[in-house]
């Protein structure tokens, strides 16, 4: 294993050693004091596993193809931008527009999340992008969406605010792919009108058992627990919701 | 019941005399004008004068002639508001167009004059002298620092940022495969290489046959995304960040799924026949600040290669510019209201931006009151219709030009404005590959090429008459510009004197 301080080193020297490092056949790499470095795994391809004590900075995992990451605390915006493959586990709580046109690989996030989660997700062939985020998340989410899929747990604080739903307004808001499963209920008004609630399937629910054990795996969570609620699908009415908008 | 006969634009005349019943006409037509039934018969209402069965006719028999309906005169409800009423009142959808603007707004550039010099400052005869075009895209430093070498020569003392190569002032613009077939693609591509400049490969991802030729490609990146990934972004020389397009500012891309033909959905990684939406926003940017988050995402992601910023001429574009080369772009690229589009709303086309030649002054203008015109090139582009547009472009402040109309002309197009319907006779905006396959990219490469080379030749006269050797001394030279019938305000905007003084 190699350990990088990243104590006071621009995110440019940093991700420069963790390239080099990858590019030399490191395959373990724990990277120490992170404060705020952008674009850790920027563009990184290959089978390393990326451990990150600290918070990193945004854009962690954008346009990654392969590397694993583990990021023990919290993380910023835009996490696993444009992700064509490899995991991201993040531990606690991260910001907006994570997994925009996420292609492959997973994301995990333990905590809340904010505004934007997952948008403009697409699948193509074998690649199917998987989100799951153990607390709540914030309006737009899976805006655009065009395949893959979306989890939401809402679990976590349930004591601090048992009133907020699990998601925000304009829930799939545009979404003509993929789908979205929330742990609970949303109020209809929180849904965008080109998705709809449809019952869950046999299948559904191998898919969630499958995700959320690696999920509850890798966060250390209890997968009975999770499965104890009835999960809400939501799917889009239209692959093509806006067909009908032009006359020639 | 209600009948509303929308008018025939066009009257097809086929000279039954002449017609030997080959039936090319037929076969040729991407609108399926043209049926048999003992003798040629054409539907006048399909068609769109796209001229393909007139140029493939062996007997010369067919014209297209305009043929509009008549209605009573009337300064202010013209034929096509009553027209382009009757047909939404039949179908609740926007209007939907193609190609630039077609109104008739002010071109300035038909205002604009350049120089030649007289006597006192003698001219260059660009045939006998070498003349300087090469153009290079990207930050320049403020200083540079020279070292002399002791076997002679000099040396820069610190490298200059990343750089793209044009021996000529010219890019081919942004024309994503899906809205032009990939033959209009390659023979783009292989022009480019002939030529010494770049191609831009649009937003809708590189097709694998372009690869190879990455030193003359740069990739785009939309709000969509497709097709992204890090070899498309390494595989070229640089990167550019759509936000706009001239013929659609705040309007996003939609290709619709008929046009995500098996070839298209490789492409771009998305199931065939799915819609492929690229909203407006880039919702990851909110702020010059976001911007800057993607601009060193993508620098990040290519060991720094230059990063571009396309944007639609606004009516903030100085400001706006300002802010975008502080976010750390190399290379800002302005499409004015005339620039050109796969599909668009008509309202959008028609109605919304400003023109290249007011953007381009402003911007240059402010980037220079603020002293960092150095950090970033200017590409111009909205409309460049002729090598004059172009030295006029370079002399207002452009670094180059991008061309994209101009691109596609000399495939075949003669602009007849319906490249949404997918149905292009000339096999360049379609996917259908009965019509693909007709649009020859060799020959599509020589064609551009002959173009280009010209229009280079005529940009050395013309600098070669303006007593300079190199287009880095035209650059901005505004005083070689005279503006004839403008106003006083828009000679200001455009810095440049009337004609007479």
């Amino acid at each position: 294993m190699l350990r990088i301080d990243a104590r006071g080193l621009h995110y440019r020297e940093l991700n420069h050693l963790v390239r080099q490092a990858v590019a030399g056949g490191e395959s373990d790499i724990l990277l120490d004091h992170v404060n705020g470095q952008r674009y850790i795994g920027d563009a990184l391809k290959g089978q390393v596993q990326i451990r990150i004590q600290g918070t990193p900075g945004e854009d962690l995992a954008a346009f990654m193809d392969g590397p694993t990451i583990r990021v023990e605390g919290n993380a910023q915006d835009a996490v696993a931008n444009t992700m064509n493959s490899g995991k991201v586990v993040i531990t606690g709580q991260a910001g907006d527009v994570l997994g925009y046109a996420m292609r492959g690989g997973k994301l995990y996030v333990g905590g809340d999340a904010g505004y934007r989660i997952g948008i403009h997700m697409k699948s193509y062939r074998s690649q199917v992008p998987v989100i799951v985020i153990g607390g709540r998340v914030a309006d737009f989410l899976g805006e655009y969406m065009a395949g893959g899929v979306l989890i939401v747990l809402g679990m976590g604080k349930e004591e601090e605010s048992p009133d907020r739903p699990l998601a925000g307004e304009y829930l799939g808001v545009g979404m003509h792919g993929g789908a979205i499963y929330l742990r609970g209920r949303v109020n209809p008004h929180q849904i965008g009108k080109e998705i709809a609630p449809t019952e869950l399937t046999e299948a559904d629910h191998r898919l969630l058992r499958t995700e959320l054990t690696e999920f509850c795996q890798d966060e250390g969570w209890d997968l009975e627990k999770v499965l104890e609620v009835p999960f809400l699908k939501l799917v889009p009415l239209s692959l093509r919701p806006y067909g009908g908008h032009y006359s020639y | 019941m209600l009948k509303t006969a929308l008018p025939s634009e066009f009257h097809v005349d086929i000279d039954h005399r002449r017609c030997v019943r080959c039936k090319r006409c037929i076969q040729n037509c991407g609108f399926s004008v043209y049926s048999f039934a003992d003798g040629i018969v054409p539907d006048h209402s399909k068609c769109v004068a796209c001229h393909r069965c007139v140029t493939y006719c062996p007997q010369q028999a067919i014209r297209i002639e305009h043929r509009p309906l008549a209605f009573r005169q009337n300064a202010n409800w013209s034929p096509h508001h009553i027209i382009d009423i009757w047909r939404q009142s039949l179908a609740p959808g926007m209007l939907l167009t193609g190609m630039g603007n077609d109104l008739p707004y002010p071109i300035l550039w038909d205002h604009l004059l350049l120089d030649a010099c007289q006597v006192t400052n003698p001219s260059i005869d660009p045939l006998r002298e070498p003349m300087e075009l090469r153009t290079y895209l990207g930050k320049k430093p403020d200083l540079i620092n020279i070292l002399k070498r002791r076997e002679g020569g000099f040396l820069l003392k610190e490298a200059l940022p990343p750089q793209i190569r044009l021996d000529i002032p010219f890019l081919f613009s942004a024309m994503s495969f899906g809205s032009i077939s990939l033959n209009a693609q390659k023979a783009m591509t292989m022009a480019a290489k002939e030529l010494g400049i770049v191609m831009n490969c649009g937003e809708g991802g590189l097709h694998q046959d372009l690869y190879p030729y990455g030193d003359h490609i740069v990739v785009q990146v939309a709000s969509g995304r497709f097709g992204v990934h890090r070899e498309y972004l390494n595989a070229g020389v640089g990167v550019e960040i759509k936000i706009g397009q001239g013929a659609k500012p705040g309007i996003g891309g939609h290709l619709p799924g008929e046009k995500v033909s098996q070839e298209v959905s490789q492409t771009r990684m998305i199931p065939m026949g799915t819609d492929a939406l690229s909203p407006a926003p880039h919702h990851d940017i909110y702020s010059i600040e976001d911007l800057r988050l993607l601009i060193y995402a993508l620098k990040e992601a290519t060991d720094y290669k230059p990063i571009s910023v396309k944007i639609a001429a606004v009516h903030n574009v100085a400001a706006i510019s300002s802010g975008i080369v502080r976010a750390g772009a190399d290379i800002l690229h302005i499409d004015g209201f005339r620039g050109g589009t796969g599909a668009a709303p008509t309202i959008i086309r028609n109605h919304v931006g400003i023109p290249i030649e007011l953007a381009l002054a402003a911007v240059d203008d402010r980037l220079r009151q603020e002293g960092i015109r150095n950090q970033v090139s200017l590409v111009a582009a909205g409309g460049i219709r002729s090598s004059a547009d172009a030295a006029k472009a370079i002399a207002l402040g452009a670094d180059a030009v991008a061309l994209g109309t101009a691109t596609l002309i000399p495939l075949g197009c003669n602009v007849c404005q319906r490249c949404h319907t997918g149905n292009c006779s000339w096999g360049i905006a379609t996917q259908r590959p009965e019509l693909v396959q007709r649009l020859d990219p060799e020959v599509g490469a020589e064609r551009l090429t002959n173009l280009l080379s010209a229009w280079a030749l005529e940009i050395k006269e013309v600098l070669g008459a303006l007593g300079i050797n190199a287009l880095e001394s035209l650059r901005g030279n505004r005083e070689r510009l005279r503006g004839l019938g403008l106003d006083a305000q828009t000679l200001g905007i455009l810095g440049v004197k009337p004609a007479g003084r």
